[in-house]
């Protein structure tokens, strides 16, 4: 397969997945349980994320600047914090480690 | 919650922004693998699904050939549909913005919205903001990143990488004063980090779903009781 194929046929099929959830009839995405489930993956899979993303290296399970950060970003949080000013923190506080370990 | 007293502009502007920075490592990757500029332009603009681009060129980088980076991008692309199935009551999409709505189908917009539960305009306002802010950003700055490679620098120097945990975490934040939630939340977390170990890149997220399904069975058959 040359790349040029490769790159549209991967793009419609992950186009796909987005359009199929949208095409499911109103009555199923409608109904009390499949909302439940729905909404048990976004946060599953979005705390999932937060994990990869911080805790996670090439090397595999990595505890380092990243870390701290999001313990400091979780205590701005629950401080109620504006989102906007957590997430700068947290990039400074990571960048600030890296400059000084 | 703080964030019920911020903008939803705010919010979207700065996911949108924090998340678009990581077009320049995918921009300067993906050349690097090999792609030209227009594949690499055509995967953000097309494709617009950072986990499963990465996936794409990263498999093309190992010289596996073009149809398992085909096959990875698509696997790894499962989770845009379950967030389509949260987003279609609430953005409620008809005519030519079903399309649009399901291209800007991603992880930031779905989770924007999730933060603005239970206003429905809020939720849909985030959900708009934050795919339209993300496709600006993370196209631009993946042809400055494939144009002028790691000249740019690496978003980790700057915190980028812990900046965007921190976002999602926030942006889950206002859930997680449900205790299932949370359970769930840190159940999650902890297999895909220790999956990790074992698989490559994006399948851990992916199979964190069974965790999640786990959870609403236990729900249900409650529920039955």
């Amino acid at each position: 397969m040359s790349m040029w194929a490769g790159v549209l046929i991967a793009s419609a099929l992950v186009y796909s997945w987005k359009l199929l959830g949208h095409l499911v009839p109103e009555k199923y995405v409608s109904n009390p349980n499949i909302r439940s489930l729905a909404t048990l993956l976004t946060v599953g899979m979005l705390a999932a994320l937060v994990g990869v993303q911080t805790f996670t290296s090439a090397d595999g399970v990595t505890f380092d600047a990243r870390a701290v950060a999001l313990l400091v970003a979780a205590g701005l949080f629950y401080l109620r914090v504006p989102f906007i000013f957590v997430v700068i923190a947290a990039a400074a506080v990571a960048s600030l480690l890296r400059l000084w370990f | 919650m703080s964030n019920k007293q911020e903008s939803v502009k705010a919010i979207s502007f700065g996911v949108g922004f924090a998340t678009g920075v990581y077009g320049i490592s995918f921009g300067a990757l993906s050349v690097a693998a090999g792609l030209d500029f227009w594949q690499t332009m055509a995967l953000s603009l097309l494709m617009f699904s950072g986990g499963s681009q990465f996936a794409f060129v990263g498999v093309i980088a190992t010289g596996a050939g073009v149809i398992p980076a085909v096959l990875s991008a698509w696997l790894l692309g499962v989770r845009n549909g379950f967030y389509a199935i949260r987003l279609a009551p609430i953005i409620s999409l008809t005519g030519i913005l079903k399309p649009i709505g399901a291209q800007l189908t991603i992880d930031e917009s779905n989770a924007v919205s999730l933060s603005q539960e239970p206003d429905l305009k809020k939720q849909r306002e985030g959900f708009w903001l934050t795919g339209i802010a993300v496709f600006v950003f993370w196209n631009l700055l993946t042809a400055a990143g494939a144009l002028l490679g790691s000249v740019i620098g690496n978003p980790a120097d700057w915190g980028l990488d812990a900046a965007a945990g921190a976002a999602f975490l926030g942006l889950i934040w206002p859930r997680l004063k449900e205790s299932k939630l949370l359970l769930l939340a840190v159940v999650s977390a902890f297999t895909a980090t220790m999956l990790s170990e074992f698989l490559p890149a994006g399948l851990p997220v992916l199979l964190t779903a069974l965790v999640a399904v786990a959870f609403w069975l236990v729900e249900l058959v409650r529920k039955n009781k």
